[in-house]
């Protein structure tokens, strides 16, 4: 379903391989024609847009240290609305995998991680082996957990934003990721 | 207002929708399309459910549906209490227009001038768009092909692919006046358009609207699914979120729903899961709202639907979950598209909820554009018996606003058995000069087609009727039958030929006559049975349907058989499935017996007598399963193995188990439609390199030897009984 899938030996590999990602791609595209009232970031520096909000602090400060000795890449955990043309990309823990159709299910309370999981153009979910459940059914329990908070925003993500609208062809990145990539960390970690 | 409503709700006539119909026909494009869609469907469907007891799945979504709807009340208070508890407001909404208006009024009160849409058919349902356009507010809808559908000014053809009629230049084409810049019809590039031009409209929107496939009682929480991930979009960027939701959508918990969405996406085009399934529990963080939350309201439609849950034949419409399916496999749909089969909604379940959401005057050309052929039934997510509900709609329309005079002669012909036969009987003598030489399958042809017949109905020759009726046939036959002696039969069978064996075919009887002597099977045939009565229930006249029905059960009441054993599986379902229904309050028991003891003549012969294997010609023979036989009764596999048994060679072909577009009344009130299925089913078994094709309905055989003798295709049309 449209997804790369890399197994990692932590986390910190797994930060490691998301970095390594990011330099490898081709730079943002951004969407909007004109920078919105010029504060699109992205028009101002060359620089790759990283955005890793669910991160704890001492993880997001460890990456953000090597983002910054890489010369390439901005890491960012805040204010993504300020990025309306897109990021390139987005690096999130996920909460749990679905094995029985390889979906991600990812706690989206926080505006920053739905941001950055919908304007990025590169998904990157790390996903720790052992929160894989056999079916959505089998946790129901678990979901309910997570559904039951009154401003809960829980989402499924199963592969790139895709379309097949005109004449059935399948297409990514209609509005949201081009691309999925899955990250799962080792159980023995 | 949208270009197309507009001229629909002048009342389109019969004729004008003809006409609309065969523009559709003549539309290279959206044929090729369709066609392409609906052999690949299969495919992916049959994939998606691998390894999976698919019925069992549907079985459970029609429970878990079914408990929902006779609960909705108690639902819908404890979603409200929930949701209220949660921070969101919650709004009933009985009428289309009450709705438009609570949501215009919320858009007004918070300042809005922009907003972006989700898919929602619900918000198709009430025409939302225009309501909101009308007071100045900029909608944009955000799914690619709703947003291209709107661009032109249509409503969707298919519920979950709405812009499937066009192609990649007219969007292209579309684009480039919507950008000002010329544009390719390059698919990829096409959509990464909508991704840039649809990006700014969210960024500047005040205001989301989404519809759901979920909401769950138990916590307040919506379910969305989407492919694209506009919905997210829609709910995240602007400070305001408004769910419009049809009350049908409730249910208990989330369990309920992950087991609908197991279904859902997979029956819908055939995928695992939609890329995104989005659950949204009270407003969410929202950095430029007023405290840092999203505004959110849900508003419930009713529209109609609290009466349809009471309803003791309708309350199952609201089984459906919105896939589409039915429209994915409808002969009728592959041929002329969603805008032709449907008026909001499409398809199947469009033909039965347009009666109630849109108004008769809406439903009532579409509710006869079916061959009853049943596809549609077989793959419901929600298990709704959707054939029969069409037949129930038209003959409620008909009961409302009178019945028309040809449908109302069929049903006081039919009803009066005497009168009837003697005007088949009648109608021979009459067509006398009009009898071609014997061609074909030895059946007299009419040379040409008597007056009553349009010019469009002359896409198949019609057979005459034959000189002597097998029920005058029978005696002489029988007798000759007894004196090979049956003092100790095999089985004991009485027949139900049906009127077109009885008067056109009746040389389909006299074979299977012989393969009962054979082997040493005793028939009886009551001579009091009429019509099955499906021509009846199909034209809308179900007390006419009733009243035969009554009739041939006193027929065959007093007979002491194992089996009734029936050459047409037309009327051979009917009898079946249908006519217990219709005599539930007459005749239950009876009706029951009656209906246990029909049988096909394949199945009969197959497993009952097992008859053995003959030498043969080897020739190369394809199947045509009738509609009724394969969904109606379920016999698949027995025709294959007599076709085999015969001594001819069973070819396999890919539309076996499609329509032939007969459809009884169908294919006279809509000959154009009928007549492209037949085309598409003739050379599909051409392609095969059959040379022999089989059935077993003699409606069939009908409809399929008179195309192609019309045709000129090197096809030989027999009944399955003409083997022996």
């Amino acid at each position: 379903m449209s997804a790369r899938v890399y197994r990692v030996k932590d986390l910190a590999s797994a930060l490691d391989k998301a970095l390594e990602l990011c330099k490898a791609k081709l730079p943002c595209e951004s969407q909007m024609e004109t920078d919105l009232e010029g504060t699109d970031p992205m028009s101002k520096e060359k620089l790759r847009i990283m955005a890793a909000p669910n991160l704890d602090e001492v993880d997001f400060i460890r990456l953000d240290k090597v983002c910054r000795e890489s010369g390439e890449i901005r890491l960012i955990r805040e204010n993504l609305r300020a990025y309306p043309g897109g990021i390139d990309m987005g690096v999130t823990l996920v909460d749990f995998g679905i094995a029985e159709t390889g979906t991600l299910v990812l706690n989206s309370n926080s505006e920053e991680t739905r941001l950055s999981t919908m304007l990025c153009e590169t998904h990157v979910a790390i996903l720790e082996e052992l929160k894989i459940r056999e079916t959505a059914l089998s946790m129901d329990d678990e979901l309910n957990e997570l559904v039951k908070h009154p401003s809960s925003y829980t989402a499924f993500i199963t592969g790139a934003s895709r379309t097949a609208d005109i004449e059935r062809v399948l297409a990514l990145g209609v509005h949201g990721p081009l691309e999925l990539v899955i990250l799962l960390v080792e159980a023995s970690s | 207002m949208k270009k197309d409503k507009v001229k629909k709700d002048k009342e389109e006539s019969l004729k004008e929708y003809k006409d609309r119909l065969d523009t559709a026909l003549g539309n290279t494009f959206l044929r090729t399309a369709m066609d392409n869609f609906a052999v690949a469907y299969r495919t992916s469907r049959k994939n998606a459910f691998a390894g999976m007891d698919v019925d069992a799945m549907i079985q459970e979504v029609a429970e878990i549906k079914a408990h929902a709807i006779k609960n909705n009340e108690a639902l819908l208070e404890e979603f409200t209490r929930k949701a209220k508890a949660n921070g969101i407001h919650v709004h009933l909404a009985e009428t289309a227009e009450d709705a438009n208006r609570i949501i215009g009024d919320i858009a007004q009160k918070s300042g809005s001038k922009y907003i972006v849409k989700s898919k929602s058919m619900t918000a198709e349902e009430i025409h939302l768009n225009p309501w909101l356009e009308n007071l100045g507010l900029e909608v944009t809808e955000t799914d690619l092909g709703e947003w291209i559908v709107q661009l032109r000014h249509e409503g969707p053809s298919h519920m979950v692919m709405p812009a499937i009629h066009l192609s990649r230049f007219q969007v292209a084409d579309l684009f480039t006046d919507v950008t000002g810049t010329a544009q390719d019809a390059e698919i990829e590039r096409l959509v990464k358009v909508a991704r840039r031009q649809l990006r700014k409209k969210y960024i500047e929107a005040d205001m989301g609207i989404t519809g759901a496939n979920y909401a769950v009682a138990g916590t307040g929480t919506i379910g969305i699914a989407t492919n694209e991930g506009n919905a997210r979009l829609c709910t995240t960027l602007p400070r305001i979120h408004v769910a419009l939701i049809g009350i049908d959508k409730l249910l208990p918990t989330i369990k309920e729903a992950l087991s609908i969405n197991r279904v859902l996406p997979k029956n819908a085009t055939g995928q695992a899961i939609t890329s995104y399934v989005t659950w949204i529990t009270g407003p969410s963080e929202c950095k430029p709202a007023k405290g840092g939350k999203r505004e959110m309201h849900i508003v419930f439609l009713d529209n109609g639907r609290k009466k349809i849950a009471a309803d003791p034949v309708f309350a199952q419409v609201l089984q459906c979950v919105r896939c589409g399916a039915c429209a994915n496999v409808c002969p009728v749909y592959r041929m002329v598209g969603g805008h032709q089969l449907g008026y909001v909604y499409i398809g199947a379940i469009g033909l039965i909820t347009t009666y109630f959401f849109h108004g008769r005057e809406n439903a009532r050309n579409l509710v006869q554009n079916c061959t009853n052929c049943g596809a549609c039934k077989t793959v419901c997510a929600g298990g709704i018996e959707l054939p029969k509900l069409i037949k129930e709609i038209h003959a409620r329309i008909q009961d409302e606003e009178g019945h028309p005079l040809k449908s109302l002669l069929l049903g006081k012909v039919l009803k009066n058995r005497k009168l009837f036969h003697t005007l088949l009987r009648t109608a021979k003598l009459a067509q006398k000069p009009l009898i071609h030489k014997k061609e074909g399958g030895g059946t007299p042809y009419l040379r040409h087609l008597p007056m009553i017949f349009s010019k469009e109905h002359n896409f198949r020759v019609l057979p005459a009727i034959a000189k002597i009726p097998f029920r005058d046939r029978f005696e002489q036959m029988n007798q000759v039958h007894k004196n090979q002696a049956l003092k100790n039969p095999s089985h004991k069978i009485a027949l139900f030929s049906g009127c077109v064996q009885d008067f056109v075919y009746p040389e389909q009887l006299e074979a299977a006559m012989k393969s009962f002597a054979k082997a040493n099977v005793s028939v009886s045939f009551p001579m009091g049975q009429s019509c099955c009565g499906l021509p009846a229930q199909m034209m809308g006249e179900k007390e006419a349907a009733r009243d035969v029905a009554l009739q041939n059960l006193a027929a065959f009441e007093n007979e002491e058989v194992d089996y009734i054993v029936t050459l047409c599986a037309s009327c051979g379902s009917h009898l079946k499935n249908s006519l217990p229904d219709l005599v539930r309050e007459y005749a239950p028991e009876k009706a029951a017996q009656f209906a246990k003891n029909i049988i096909p003549f394949s199945q009969f012969m197959n497993k009952v007598v097992g008859v053995k294997s003959i030498p043969g010609k080897g020739r190369k023979t394809a199947f045509h399963s009738p509609c009724h036989l394969c969904r109606g009764l379920g016999v698949k596999q027995a025709p294959k193995d007599l076709i085999n048994k015969s001594g001819n060679l069973y070819v396999k072909t890919l539309e076996e188990e499609t329509c032939c577009g007969f459809g009884g009344s169908f294919s006279a009130n809509f000959p154009a439609v009928s007549q492209e299925i037949l085309t598409k089913k003739l050379a599909d078994v051409e392609a095969s390199g059959a040379d022999l094709l089989v059935t077993e309905c003699p409606g069939c055989v009908m409809q399929l030897r008179g195309g192609a003798l019309k045709q000129g295709r090197d096809i030989q049309v027999i009944h399955l009984s003409e083997l022996f």
